[in-house]
């Protein structure tokens, strides 16, 4: 049972695969080049397992000590979570103890794929699933395990490798850009941390930038409420 | 931070990350319907922040030696690539390299 959802499981994580080992690697490389101990890298990629969030604790892990804020501002960046399970719901029941883990390990790919596929007939639902979970796991710890020692073994020059961060949300907002017809939540969210890095400074911007933008959304009503119920 | 605050910073970053997966399931276990502002909220905070992560990112860059030209010339070169190719980890990888070779060379 368990080997024919491995093998069901396998072939829809391969582009994940390739996906996750180079970005975990950057992720990887980062850490080890802003001399951030190889435990930390692992320990993060095993059980933070939320990428954007790892990006963005690298530089968080080189500020002070600030614990409220970073707890405010991991909620932010993964709140996206809380709509993936919403959208799981039903396909996660009555799973056992493997709904925990694939609660525990829903990033976006495994998210996208749980949501497009469905077990081949005669596959375990709970087996197949979990597999995937675990696969991409797998890939991005692997990555950034690697990242990370050939950023020990390679002494090469790394100034500017930390724009990797920010290619990678240029990127995301443009496949988002391209993806959505109602551009106003992506301009809504970029213009008030924009109004409020000009009002407080590149130190404190975040968390009124946050607030301001639940506000703006919450009575927002967008375009395609129509198909809101098809999640 | 000392050892000891950087496991508490990565503990709480966990804890908060499980935290936004697990909450949907404890809050509706038995299929019942979240309301409709949750499902609203859900559909436009992703696009929102990662906008604001946009902006979290270059939060430096004018205050830097050469006032963001070179995240400029490499955001520019980024958009110009992925609107070309499509592929998401060459735009990554091309844009990264770009603003190294920027930062390492001609843009010092």
């Amino acid at each position: 049972m368990k080997t024919q959802a491995l093998r069901a499981a396998l072939p829809h994580t391969l582009p994940v695969l390739v996906g996750f080992l180079v970005l975990g690697a950057s992720y990887g490389f980062l850490m080890q080049s802003q001399g951030l101990a190889f435990l930390y890298t692992l320990l993060s990629s095993l059980f933070i397992f939320a990428g954007s969030m790892q990006f963005v604790s690298v530089g968080l892990l080189l500020a002070g000590f600030e614990p409220l804020h970073v707890f405010l501002l991991t909620l932010m960046i993964n709140a996206r979570h809380l709509f993936y399970g919403l959208a799981l719901l039903e396909k996660y029941r009555g799973l056992g103890w493997k709904k925990p883990y694939l609660i525990f390990g829903l990033c976006d790919e495994t998210f996208s794929i749980h949501c497009a596929v469905d077990p081949p007939p005669g596959v375990d639902k709970g087996w197949f699933y979990f597999f995937i979970t675990l696969l991409d796991q797998s890939y991005w710890v692997a990555g950034s395990v690697v990242g990370a020692l050939l950023g020990q073994l390679l002494p090469m020059d790394t100034t500017g490798l930390e724009f990797v961060m920010t290619a990678l949300f240029v990127v995301i907002f443009l496949n988002q850009w391209d993806q959505q017809t109602d551009h106003r939540p992506a301009l809504i969210g970029a213009g008030c941390a924009l109004a409020c890095l000009a009002l407080f400074g590149s130190e404190h911007f975040l968390l009124p930038a946050m607030g301001l933008m639940v506000l703006c959304l919450a009575p927002a009503r967008p375009k395609t409420e129509k198909e809101a119920h098809t999640p | 931070m000392t050892t000891a605050q950087t496991l508490i910073t990565l503990g709480l970053i966990a804890a908060a990350t499980a935290l936004t997966r697990f909450l949907p399931f404890w809050v509706f276990p038995e299929g019942r319907q979240p309301p409709a502002w949750v499902a609203r909220l859900g559909r436009v905070l992703p696009a929102a922040v990662i906008g604001m992560l946009v902006v979290y990112c270059l939060k430096d860059a004018p205050a830097s030696a050469w006032h963001g030209l070179p995240e400029l010339v490499a955001i520019g070169f980024i958009v110009l690539l992925h609107r070309w190719k499509k592929n998401t980890l060459l735009s990554i990888g091309g844009g990264t390299a770009l603003y190294m070779l920027l930062v390492q060379t001609v843009l010092r």
